[in-house]
């Protein structure tokens, strides 16, 4: 196994570790305050309307269902107990974070990551081929085309190139002028 | 009569169309100028034809004629005329008729500006652009039409969904719209390039203000789209990681990964192929998001099935991306790199960088946006993804992004080296540290936070830090400060410009970061003559009305007063306008805003049985201002860059043919 791949799957091990559920607080409060109400709502969303939060949707059943999780936690459910009984429900659809088993969690976890490791990779390697089909001339600091620039300490102030004139002139010119 | 001069209208607009794709490419290959003046003639017409279809659209919508379809559905006899107007992108058909209009708009624009310049190019643009539109007048001409007759005349309509009547609403979608057809131009020219040979990087200079206009035009889009949320969904936020705003986020992330990389092509000639990669995505990601914004077809498999242009859209998507990459490998030997990258720090790796971290940004995006589809395909049960989720996996790549942001100005072509950079970085990240640990001191104490903020004022501090050299350098020519800048900017405005850009990007992010991590709020239930405390405010609610408003609508508006520290600083009046008709209810909240912080009311609730209660919810957002003052300096950036060149021909007599080849 190459280091490369150890680490991918640390990171993964990692990953996973960051996921496991936390711990929500159980409240037996039995007047349930608005905010409390919301706090939950947020992670919901609307099952009807089209991605609205449900604590802010202004329908009537939003409201409704606005009212069950006060019930819900007046009843000593917790956060979480409440979001899983609307996962049950209306489907995992109406989680703001999916949870992280199945589909979710291959789509949503693990895909991306892999994606972003993938394409850095990929990445990484296309760099060094660049560089690798770089001739070693240009370490010696010579120019046998204007485009291969010399690669000795001063980078080259060739402005044979187009674009914005004068574009590093200014702070080669500032850096002259500083050393004075 | 209307409906029937509209629809053939459209028709003789699409044979006109295809005429000129067919005449453009059999000139092109017979290289007989005759043929392709024709098609160009040809392609410029479709634009009145375009026109007159939407004037008669907009006529009957004025008039009340709602024995067609689209009329009944969007618009109502009490709409004032303006909304009326606007009306003709209120509704799926209508928006589709609009982008045609847009395009042949564009379209001709282009023909009649680049005309002499692209003689080689023009006929394959024509046929590139031709086939878009083509589809287009497809859509609206068969499969979506705008004419379709009612069976039974209604006396009244639907009325505009209310979502759409707010000013912002009203010039939000064109800004859109502008900015997704204005980069089908810059894809036509690179296929053009392609298809006929012609592969230096004329494509790119001749597109180059065109793509800068349309991504100006698609970052007032987002920006208007996002304080449009904020004033009218009433959820006291401005982002929500929609489908519909992602499908208009994804073709600006590509399209921003484009204006970068082709800089580097310019440059260095490299990276030809990822260029025209880049721009093809930009396109597909424009038709994609044509169409999501439109259909709503993300919420499930269903709708996409079952929505009338689905399919086509999909065909059409399709075929774009195989014409695009046979094209692409059919050149690939052309489009072969000139040059070697010659150090992993230098500006053309920067770009690179930077391209890497707004794909990954990209992918991610567009993963989480279509997840509900992919899941349904596969496990039957609709998905959803909500913003914490995107939260998490976006932070660390747009924290890295802004990074780069700051110190890629620093680095040079070819090589930079390590003790250079650090003697550049090494005061701006002082003076950030500097700043954290005040922060810190004043109390914010969320790491998330403390990171965000001094990525943020470091990259900020190393681009104020670019300003202030090159403005040095020009002083060390005797001239004042204020000129030196101005001149500065003037002599390079695509680099300053570019740097303003990066510079309403940092502002709204120290918005942003402020923001999500320290929005508070509170939802209390009130009697008349109560107050609650919130933050060091004071808000007394005072009365509850009820009245009419324009049209069917009721409105329910709470009044209340604001103070802080006893002293009394305002009324605010949030609203729940009620449209009858619809039967769809909207929350307008009421907010006092200052540069620090807004206080953001909204009236959930009112009973009408107990009178005088009502609930309000109450957002207080740190630093949101920041976001729109950012945006405005974001956009005067893109006009710095964008401004068209007025003296031309004597700041760059030396380099004859670069003057030549620059648009």
């Amino acid at each position: 196994m190459t280091p490369r791949y150890r680490l991918v799957r640390w990171l993964v091990l990692a990953l996973l570790l960051a996921l496991l559920p936390s711990v929500a607080l159980a409240q037996d409060d039995s007047t349930i305050t608005d905010d409390e109400v919301n706090e939950v709502a947020k992670d919901l969303y609307c099952p009807v309307c089209e991605s609205t939060p449900l604590d802010v949707c202004p329908t009537q059943a939003c409201a409704d269902w606005r009212e069950l999780i006060r019930t819900k936690l007046a009843a000593g459910e917790t956060r979480q107990d409440v979001l899983d009984y609307f996962a049950r429900q209306y489907g995992d659809g109406v989680l703001a974070d999916p949870p992280r088993h199945g589909a979710s969690l291959i789509v949503l976890w693990v895909l991306p990551v892999l994606l972003v490791l993938l394409g850095g990779l990929l990445f990484v390697r296309l760099l060094r081929g660049m560089r690798a089909t770089g001739p070693a001339a240009t370490v010696a600091g010579m120019t046998d085309t204007v485009a291969t620039g010399p690669a000795t300490v001063a980078p080259p102030r060739v402005d044979e190139h187009r674009g914005d004139e004068s574009l590093d002139d200014y702070i080669a010119r500032v850096e002259r002028e500083l050393k004075e | 009569m209307i409906a029937d001069f509209g629809r053939i209208t459209l028709y003789v607009a699409f044979t006109v169309a295809l005429y000129a794709i067919v005449a453009a490419y059999y000139g092109a290959r017979r290289g007989d100028d005759r043929w392709v003046r024709s098609a160009r003639n040809a392609i410029i017409a479709v634009c009145p034809l375009v026109a007159l279809a939407c004037a008669l659209i907009i006529t009957a919508l004025v008039t009340g004629d709602f024995s067609i379809a689209y009329v009944s559905q969007v618009s109502s006899l009490g709409m004032p005329t303006y909304l009326k107007v606007t009306a003709l992108w209120g509704g799926q058909a209508g928006s589709l008729l609009f982008w045609n209009l847009l395009l042949s708009l564009f379209t001709a624009a282009a023909m009649l500006t680049k005309w002499r310049q692209q003689k080689e190019l023009m006929p394959y643009v024509i046929v590139v652009l031709g086939m878009v539109q083509l589809f287009f007048l497809f859509i609206s001409g068969i499969v979506e039409s705008p004419f379709v007759r009612n069976l039974t005349i209604p006396a009244d309509g639907n009325g505009l969904n209310p979502l759409l009547r707010h000013p912002g609403m009203i010039i939000h979608p064109p800004m859109l719209y502008l900015g997704f057809v204005g980069m089908t131009i810059p894809y036509a020219f690179a296929m053009a390039a392609l298809m006929s040979g012609q592969m230096g990087d004329n494509w790119i200079k001749t597109t180059r203000r065109w793509t800068l206009v349309a991504w100006l035009f698609l970052s007032l889009g987002l920006i208007l789209g996002g304080r449009w949320a904020y004033d009218v969904l009433g959820w006291g936020g401005y982002w929500g990681w929609d489908p519909v705003e992602n499908a208009s986020l994804m073709p600006w992330l590509a399209g921003t990964a484009f204006l970068h990389s082709v800089m580097i092509q310019e440059k260095m000639r490299m990276f030809k192929m990822w260029n025209m990669f880049l721009v093809m995505l930009t396109f597909l990601l424009v038709i994609l998001g044509t169409f999501v914004v439109r259909s709503g077809v993300i919420s499930s498999v269903h709708a996409f099935a079952q929505s009338a242009i689905g399919p086509f859209f999909f065909g059409f998507i399709a075929f774009m991306f195989i014409f695009s990459l046979v094209w692409i490998t059919k050149r690939r030997e052309s489009l072969r790199t000139e040059n070697q990258l010659v150090s992993y720090l230098s500006r053309e790796a920067a770009f690179l960088y930077n391209n890497f971290l707004i794909i990954a940004i990209l992918a991610v995006v567009f993963l989480f946006t279509y997840y509900p589809l992919i899941s349904e395909l596969f496990t039957g049960e609709k998905g959803f993804v909500g913003p914490p989720v995107y939260e998490r996996a976006l932070a660390p790549l747009f924290a890295a992004l802004v990074l780069l942001m700051g110190v890629a100005p620093l680095t040079m072509w070819y090589r930079t080296s390590i003790q250079r950079l650090g003697r550049a970085v090494l005061w701006p990240a002082v003076a950030s540290t500097v700043l954290v640990v005040v922060l810190f001191i004043l109390g914010v104490h969320l790491w998330p936070a403390l990171l965000g903020f001094w990525l943020v004022s470091f990259s900020a501090a190393l681009t104020l830090w670019e300003f202030a050299k090159g403005t040095r350098a020009r002083m060390g020519k005797g001239e004042n400060v204020w000129t030196a800048f101005t001149t500065l900017m003037a002599r390079n405005r695509r680099r300053y410009g570019g740097y303003w850009i990066h510079m309403g990007v940092l502002i709204m992010a120290f918005g942003i970061v402020a923001d999500g991590l320290y929005q508070s709020e509170t939802q209390i239930r009130l009697t008349a003559g109560e107050s609650v405390q919130v933050g060091g405010f004071e808000m007394v609610f005072n009365s509850v009305s009820r009245f009419p408003g324009a049209d069917d609508l009721l409105i329910t508006q709470a009044d209340v007063d604001l103070y802080k520290n006893g002293e009394f600083l305002r009324k605010l009046t949030p609203e729940i306008e009620f449209y009858q008709r619809s039967g769809q209810p909207m929350t307008i909240p009421s907010a006092r805003s200052t540069i620090t912080e807004d206080f953001y009311v909204i009236l959930v609730n009112w009973e009408p049985t107990t009178a005088d209660a009502a609930t309000f919810r109450i957002f207080l957002n740190p630093l949101i201002n920041w976001i729109w003052a950012g945006g405005i300096v974001f956009i005067i950036g893109t006009l710095i860059a964008a401004w068209p060149d007025r003296e031309k021909a004597p700041a760059r007599a030396r380099k004859p043919a670069v003057v030549a080849a620059g648009d």
